[in-house]
Order: structure tokens, then C-alpha cells, then sequence
């Protein structure tokens, strides 16, 4: 069966004026697609321009340049109320931080069925709690809490209140911008086990934004690695930390520390200078296939180097 | 070895409007001189408010110390006025803290901050203490160093800032380095250039460091021993390769089986059940009993003692009991049982417990 595409980023272009004329390129010509079901992580350093794409995406942000396809159509452009609302509910959100990201002055199932009012969802207020008590149980709480305030509860749990959210509206897809982060060890498995259960139930599409390698080589299928607003390399993620190709994702994947004595013992780590790759002026950088489904941003040069070295 | 500091049955307590919250209940541990040792542990096991003590930095009320010592080089710390502590906090016993924004002051240049620590403590002339602050931003790594003097903070990376944070703390030659999440806040690569800082200048100077931590990866990094700590008490402690290798608790190997190993992508992630106790009413027995599938009849009736698994490595849990029944841990710990004793057998030592 041929993967079918649910999103097309091409050419996303996010900049934003940074005064005195000048602009910052936080997303500067990102291309990838997201195939159905599947789990596309994304990763990179603070200020490289993940979460920025993950907003853009979701059009909390008007980008500057290129498309957003989902289901072949354009999220960005001008709208009509209607198409807006329904774009809104197949695609959702969940943030880093369970504690600004939840209204503390609504209750629990106010916050979960906003969303599900927003779209009138339900018929009925027996209805209408009626999900919300599905929701709570799907992750893993309990109907007690659905009239509680969010500083009743911890952290993890928050965070499953977030996720209650964005399914209340049933959403084809999801982006988690660094969902886990804030959570402990402990809580954040939990956490990453509910997400995969509920994407092999409900066959959901993620997107998922994250700086903790190790989680997201875990949760994803594919996996792009950003640098100062380019996506450098993009591969499946087997691929990616087997036979990674781009300095920059060598040096990221050889500073994370392992939970493992004897190779920290031996870790070597490698350091990326972007003055390595020696460019010339007005050399042609492209996002090109190097294996199949493994590709990197390279010259011409380095691609025929690349090729000989791997294909 | 040498002992440099030694913390005894140490209980710590915040009163608030609700109750007493037991935050630290019974903590022991040494450190020796020049290791370092982590403390791993979730938010609320006490990790941050032990170490915070080390340094007398709770504000009483509401914090309490109700009961234990740390003694160090031959003072009882527990028992010293605030100003005999002034001479050992920022002296001997440093610390640095997660966040370096919020650790410096943002209307000082770098040069007065560090030199700030260095004429509290030491009898320098100015122009000394100037010159010892370029000769630390140095150590730290730092280029240009007379022009970042006259610097503030704001014109500093989140690495940057660490290192002077690292700077300012090494000012006076401590003894002992408290590092509270020092590389929580920072990005992975710039996480690995502080981390290899940190070892080299404890190379060069000796010092002990304390590092507290929840990223077992840090951790395996920079450990010498690891003391793992759960609501308010060590529950297990050891070497490195003792905890890795050949965990005892529990809730240590469910801490090991919850980080993704790369090579099980298809198993679901090992997780604890539940969530942290309530230190307000802390349950009778073992604490992590509520959350443990391995949890005995006798958890949830009496606290277990520290059973010693060899010279160096202790854990609290009555599974090592001789009448206790035999368990299997995860699988993912299991196989990290199985490297043990290859590891302790290259090492040159007998593979024990």
C-alpha cells in the first residue's frame, strides 16, 4: 500500500522583523512531508526553528513564504470562516508546558470540551459530559476529576488533560511541541505510552517537536533534524542514528549522554563548525536523496561524496 | 578513601498552613574526596532540599531541621550560627543552580560578580582579585577574557553564563561543588561542553562535586557513585557501574526500564504506575510500595532497612530479605544484570551480590 501524504510542507518560509530592518530567519525554506499514521519527530537545538515550524504549521503564526498542504489542501491564505474551523479541528496542539497551557479558572471539563462547543460536537449537555467523562478515561483519568481546577492536579497529569483536549475534537493530526520535557522520568514514559496507544486506536498522525533525543528516536517513524532554521537531514529514524550523514546531526547524536557507564567511559565527542563544509560563494545548497528516504542538506560536491561514501 | 563529608540520619521539615511536609526523612551518605557523586531522583524526592541544606540555604521558618548531622572538617553544619556558616558557604562548599540567568545579577558586569566572591572570602587587593577573576574565566573557558569582564550578563550565551556561574563558584577553591541541575536548562550540545568542563577542572583542582540530577544519561556521564533518591530518602546507593549493571530497588529499575533503549522500539515503554507520595502524610511502610509491582506484604507494614549488597553498594528493600521470594526484573534491567559481570571482571575485581 503506497503512503499517503496528510501533510505537505514546502518551502515554509517563517521570518520575523527584528527591528532596525532586519529580519531573523527562524524557518528559512523547510520541505518535508508527513505520511498518514505515521510519527515525524523533530529535532534540533533551542532557537533552530522546530517549534516555530510546528506553529506555522498549525497557522498560529502567517508564514512568509511556501505552503502547508493537509489533505492536499492549503492551510495558509485567506479563509473562509468555515474552512478555518474545520482545518482547526482535524489539526491540534499539544504545548511543552502543562502549567501555562491549561486556563486555571476553568475546570477540567470546561477545558476539554471548549473545543468540542467551539464545533458543537455535542447535542445535548448530558452529551456533551458524556465525552468529556470518555476523554478523561481514554487518558487515564477519571470522571471524579472533570470538576476540578488544573492545580488540583500533577504535572503528568496535566499533561493528560492537554492530550484530552485536542482529542475532544477529533483530530486526524496532532503536533506535540516538546510534550514530555517538563515531566519526570517516571511521568514522561507514561506519558509516551498513552500517545502510542492512543495514535494505534484512533490512527493518529504526529508530529512531534523535542530536544530529548533518545525519546524521540523511540517515539517517531522519521525524524528531521533542524539547524538554524534549515532542516539539515531527514530520515527514517533507524536510518538516522545508524548512519547519520550531515556533520551537524553527528555532533548532536554524539553529545547525547546514554544511560550506559561504559560508553559514556569511551564517548567521543564531535564537534560541528559550520566553516567545515568549506562552501563557496553562490554555492547551490539542496535537500537531496542520498539513500532511498535519507536526505541531506548539501552542494553538489558533497552529494557526490556522500553517494560514494553511503549509497 | 578520604572522607571529606559526612551527612547522618539527616530530617528535614517545611511547616505550612496544611501540616508539616516531611521533605528529607532519614538521609546517610558520605562523599570522598575528589568524587563525584549524583543524586537522582523525581521532583520531590528530596534531592534539591538535601543539597540546599548542605549549604544552609533553607529559609527557617518554614524549613526545619529536625533531626541528623553534617559534619564537615570536623563541624557539626546543622549547628552553626549563620555567621560561622558565611565563612564555608561560597568558600568551601560552592553550588551552582539550574537556571544562570536567574543565578547572576543582571545590572553587574562579570568581573564584579566574580570578583565580588573573591574579596568576601579572601584577603586580596583589588587588582589581585581582578587578575584572579580573568585567570578563573580562563579556566572556564572563556576567550577574550579582560574584554567579558566588563560584560553583563545579558551579553552571555546559556552556556556562557554557566561557565561563569562555574567561575564564580570555583572563586574561592571549594572544597565541595553542589551542582543542581547545572545542565538542565541547556541544550545537548552545550550540555556536553559543560559536563567535560566540570570533570576537567575537578582534574585540576581536586574537588568533590555533588551533582544532582533526574537525566540518567548525565549521570552515567559524570558519576563516580549514585545515590537514588525517592520521597525523601535514599533508596539505593552505589557505584556507577553498581547501579547501571546491577540495580537492587525497584524503583531503580523502573527509572532504568523508563528511558528508551535503542534497540527496543516496539516493546512499550516500561513506566511506574501512579505517581509520587504525599510528604504531608507520607505512607506507612515503604513509600514506593503504592507504585510497585514487585511490592512485598510486608511494604506496606514496615520500612525496610539498608541491605548491604557489597563494601560499597546498599539498597533499601525487602526484596534482598533472606525470606523474601525470588523476582525478575524487567527485562531491560536483566540484560544490563548480564553485562555486570563482564564489566566488574575487566575492571579487575570479583563480580559480588
Amino acid at each position: 500500500m503506497a503512503r499517503q501524504k496528510l501533510l505537505e510542507v514546502k518551502n515554509l518560509k517563517q521570518y520575523f522583523p527584528a527591528g532596525r530592518g532586519e529580519v531573523v530567519k527562524a524557518v528559512d525554506g523547510v520541505t518535508f512531508d508527513i505520511y498518514k499514521g505515521e510519527t515525524f519527530g523533530l529535532v534540533g537545538e533551542s532557537g533552530c526553528g522546530k517549534s516555530t515550524t510546528g506553529r506555522t504549521i498549525i497557522r498560529l503564526y502567517e508564514a512568509t513564504d511556501g505552503e502547508v498542504l493537509f489533505n492536499g489542501v492549503n492551510v495558509h491564505g485567506k479563509k473562509s470562516k468555515k474552512e478555518l474551523k474545520e482545518l482547526n479541528r482535524k489539526m491540534q496542539m499539544i504545548f511543552q508546558d502543562p502549567y501555562a497551557s491549561l486556563n486555571p479558572r476553568m475546570t477540567v471539563a470546561d477545558i476539554i470540551a471548549e473545543g468540542i462547543d467551539i464545533h458543537g460536537l455535542a447535542k445535548t449537555k448530558e452529551e456533551r459530559m458524556q465525552r468529556v467523562y470518555e476523554l478523561l478515561e481514554t487518558v487515564g483519568l477519571n470522571r471524579e476529576h472533570a470538576s476540578r481546577y488544573p492545580h488540583e492536579f500533577s504535572g503528568g497529569q496535566r499533561q493528560r488533560i492537554g492530550i484530552a483536549r485536542a482529542l475532544a475534537v477529533e483530530p486526524e493530526f496532532i503536533i506535540a511541541d516538546e510534550p514530555i520535557s517538563a515531566l519526570d522520568v517516571s511521568i514522561q514514559a507514561q506519558v509516551v505510552n498513552l500517545l502510542k496507544r492512543l495514535q494505534r486506536e484512533k490512527g493518529l498522525t504526529y508530529l512531534f517537536i523535542a530536544h530529548d533525543l533518545s525519546m524521540v528516536k523511540y517515539i517517531s517513524d522519521r525524524i528531521g533534524v533542524m539547524y538554524f532554521g534549515k532542516m539539515v537531514e531527514l530520515a527514517e529514524s533507524e536510518e538516522l542514528y545508524r548512519n547519520p550523514i550531515h556533520p551537524y546531526t553527528k555532533a548532536l547524536l554524539s553529545a547525547i549522554p546514554l544511560p550506559d557507564p561504559e560508553t559514556e567511559r569511551t564517548r567521543k565527542r564531535i564537534v560541528y563548525d559550520p566553516a567545515q563544509h568549506g562552501y563557496k560563494d553562490g554555492e547551490e545548497l539542496e535537500f537531496r536523496e542520498i539513500t532511498p528516504g535519507h536526505f541531506v542538506l548539501c552542494s553538489e560536491e558533497e552529494y557526490k561524496r556522500y553517494r560514494a561514501m553511503y549509497a | 578513601m578520604e572522607k571529606i563529608l559526612q551527612v547522618n540520619d539527616l530530617h528535614i521539615s517545611f511547616d505550612i498552613h496544611a501540616g508539616e511536609v516531611q521533605a528529607v526523612r532519614g538521609v546517610t551518605f558520605d562523599l570522598y574526596k575528589g568524587e563525584t557523586l549524583a543524586i537522582v531522583g523525581e521532583s520531590g524526592s528530596g534531592k534539591s532540599v538535601t543539597s540546599k541544606a548542605l549549604m544552609r540555604l533553607l529559609p527557617t521558618p518554614p524549613s526545619r531541621i529536625k533531626q541528623g548531622e553534617i559534619l564537615f572538617e570536623g563541624k557539626d553544619l546543622t549547628k552553626l550560627s549563620e555567621k560561622e556558616m558565611q565563612s564555608i558557604r561560597g568558600a568551601k562548599i560552592s553550588m551552582i543552580f539550574q537556571d544562570p540567568m536567574t543565578s547572576l545579577n543582571p545590572t553587574m558586569t562579570i568581573g564584579k560578580q566574580i570578583m565580588e566572591a573573591i574579596l568576601k572570602h579572601q584577603k586580596l587587593s583589588k587588582d589581585e582579585a581582578r587578575k584572579r577573576a580573568i585567570e578563573l574565566l580562563q579556566l572556564v573557558g572563556i576567550k577574550n577574557a579582560e574584554l567579558r569582564m566588563k560584560q553583563y550578563p545579558h551579553q552571555f550565551s546559556g552556556g556562557m553564563r554557566q561557565r561563569v556561574v562555574i567561575a564564580i563558584a570555583l572563586a574561592c577553591n571549594p572544597k565541595i561543588l553542589i551542582a543542581d541541575e547545572p545542565t538542565t536548562a541547556l541544550d545537548v550540545t552545550i550540555q556536553a561542553q559543560i559536563l567535560e568542563l566540570m570533570k576537567d577542572i575537578q582534574k585540576k583542582l581536586g574537588m568533590s562535586i555533588i551533582f544532582i540530577t533526574h537525566d540518567l544519561g548525565v549521570v552515567a556521564n559524570m558519576a563516580d557513585r549514585v545515590a537514588v533518591m525517592y520521597a525523601g530518602k535514599i533508596v539505593e546507593i552505589g557505584t556507577v557501574d553498581e547501579i547501571f549493571y546491577n540495580p537492587k530497588h525497584p524503583y531503580t529499575w523502573g527509572l532504568l526500564a523508563s528511558m528508551p533503549s535503542l534497540d527496543h522500539k516496539d516493546t512499550e515503554l516500561y513506566s511506574i504506575p501512579g505517581s509520587p507520595p504525599d510528604l504531608l502524610n507520607p505512607p506507612k511502610g515503604d513509600a514506593f510500595a503504592p507504585r510497585n509491582p514487585y511490592a512485598l506484604k510486608i511494604d506496606y507494614e514496615l520500612e525496610p532497612p539498608m541491605f548491604q549488597v557489597s563494601d560499597t553498594h546498599y539498597a533499601a528493600t525487602w526484596l534482598l530479605h533472606e525470606m523474601a521470594p525470588k523476582v525478575e526484573p524487567p527485562a531491560i534491567v536483566r540484560e544490563r544484570m548480564e553485562r555486570f559481570a563482564d564489566i566488574v571482571a575487566r575492571k579487575g575485581g570479583k563480580p559480588r551480590g
